[in-house]
């Protein structure tokens, strides 16, 4: 009997603590994607 | 066509016609069998499959491709990106002609064409999302023939209602974009109402999200990729302005696209994960989705903002078709290949030859009619009569009047 059962609230718990970490993740990708894109714009600008 | 028969310089008979003057038979074959033997006679729809490809192709992917039309307006006069201002009216002749060809499809598609009114005219139904998605093409289709008039005005030479059209751009832009950001999202909800039939790395509470999402990655490619093909087959139509200005759209296009696309495939992750379905990963249709989202969605993000970066104009074009093939191929998963995943390979749905052909047939049609108006319509040039109204109208370009006169 040492099956584990999990419940609504274990599930989301999980889910959104992912998401959570992933939505982190997020902010940081598209910060660096934006700078990826607009780095030779800037160094256009300064010349 | 018609350019060719005015310069003489080549016959009717080439490879483009032949192959249209193909298309287009079989297209009016099949139309008559479609109104004569009924929706059994032509397709493969069954009571599992109501919807095929004329839904996929022809309404879901018309629509999404069609979204050229709000984003370029939203981000010339919503946005104040003038510079953008000559994409504006190809954008929304392609739009408009996007739309109308997704009403022409669902003529067919409709059991009974006759009836399309009635939703609105005789019994509504405002708790369905149909309905909404409905009134919305209804609403858009007749804002998106508005904005294009002022060209067809232009083009006969009638001032005083293109004039007053022209002071109604704004509210016009403004009525699109809220109709285009409710019904392009409305479509992915069509699909919340079937969880268990929809495979669920495709199902998810965020469909309306991501359907309005990549709509916006698919009107920016799109223009893109219109612009490209006019500029290589409507060249000798479009004028000094436009040409010079082109450069300058796809690239700001490209960096916007490559921003939407990342967000997409950001949300598109974090749907995933709020759903816990990492394990479908590792099957078959996991194996399809990676291709989907990696391939179809992260590629191209990549490429347009190597594209933008290092100011690689052909690797843009090329990305804009890559982006364009993804989204149809999301809006065929949705609807065709993630959808009655469950049932027996004897009960899925493949399309007619017919119905391939129709859809080929709508897209023809809109091809022809689009070039026959950018032909003959201030498209891609201003027309001379307008040309000093226009630069009274245009306080950006003082010294150089722009091509386009309609709008601020």
């Amino acid at each position: 009997m040492e099956h584990t059962f999990y419940t609504l609230h274990d599930f989301l718990v999980f889910t959104k603590g992912s998401a959570y970490y992933l939505m982190g993740a997020v902010i940081l990708v598209l910060l660096g994607f934006w700078l990826f894109i607009t780095g030779r714009d800037e160094e256009k600008f300064i010349k | 066509m018609s350019a060719e028969v005015t310069t003489g310089k080549k016959t009717l008979i080439t490879p483009f016609n032949v192959v249209v003057g193909i298309i287009l038979f079989l297209g009016l074959i099949v139309t008559y069998l479609r109104f004569t033997k009924g929706l059994a006679g032509v397709t493969n729809l069954s009571d599992n499959n109501p919807w095929g490809l004329w839904i996929s192709f022809d309404l879901l992917c018309g629509v999404a491709l069609a979204a050229g039309g709000y984003t370029t307006s939203a981000a010339c006069y919503v946005f104040g990106l003038k510079r953008y201002h000559t994409a504006v009216r190809p954008a929304i002749l392609t739009a408009f002609l996007g739309y109308s060809l997704v009403v022409l499809a669902l003529h067919y598609d409709v059991g009974r064409p006759w009836r399309l009114p009635y939703p609105f005219f005789v019994q509504s139904g405002p708790t369905s999302v149909l309905f909404e998605v409905g009134l919305c093409v209804f609403l858009y289709l007749i804002t998106l023939f508005i904005e294009w008039v002022p060209a067809a005005l232009e083009w006969l030479g009638i001032k005083k209602p293109r004039d007053v059209i022209i002071r109604m751009t704004l509210a016009l832009t403004i009525f699109g974009v809220v109709l285009s950001t409710m019904h392009q999202s409305s479509l992915g909800a069509l699909y919340l109402i079937a969880p268990s039939k929809l495979h669920p790395l495709w199902y998810s509470a965020y469909l309306p999200i991501f359907f309005f999402v990549s709509s916006i990655a698919a009107g920016l490619s799109m223009v893109i990729f219109e612009g490209t093909l006019s500029h290589h087959y409507l060249h000798d139509k479009m004028d000094a302005t436009y040409r010079s200005e082109h450069d300058g759209v796809v690239l700001g296009f490209a960096k916007a696209a490559a921003v939407v696309l990342m967000g997409y495939f950001c949300i598109k992750i974090v749907g995933l994960a709020l759903d816990n379905n990492w394990s479908y990963l590792f099957t078959g249709y996991g194996a399809w989705y990676l291709l989907e989202i990696l391939g179809f969605v992260l590629l191209p993000a990549i490429l347009y903002a190597i594209g933008v970066r290092e100011r690689k104009l052909n690797l843009i074009k090329w990305t804009s078709v890559l982006t364009v093939l993804g989204i149809v191929l999301n809006r065929f998963n949705v609807s065709l290949v993630a959808f009655n995943w469950q049932l027996a390979p004897v009960d899925r749905y493949f399309p007619s030859w017919m119905e391939i052909a129709l859809s080929l047939f709508i897209v023809t049609v809109g091809l022809l009619i689009f070039r026959f108006i950018s032909t003959y319509m201030p498209i891609f040039y201003e027309e001379e009569k307008f040309r000093e109204h226009a630069s009274v109208e245009l306080h950006e370009h003082p010294v150089k009047p722009h091509p386009q006169t309609f709008g601020h």
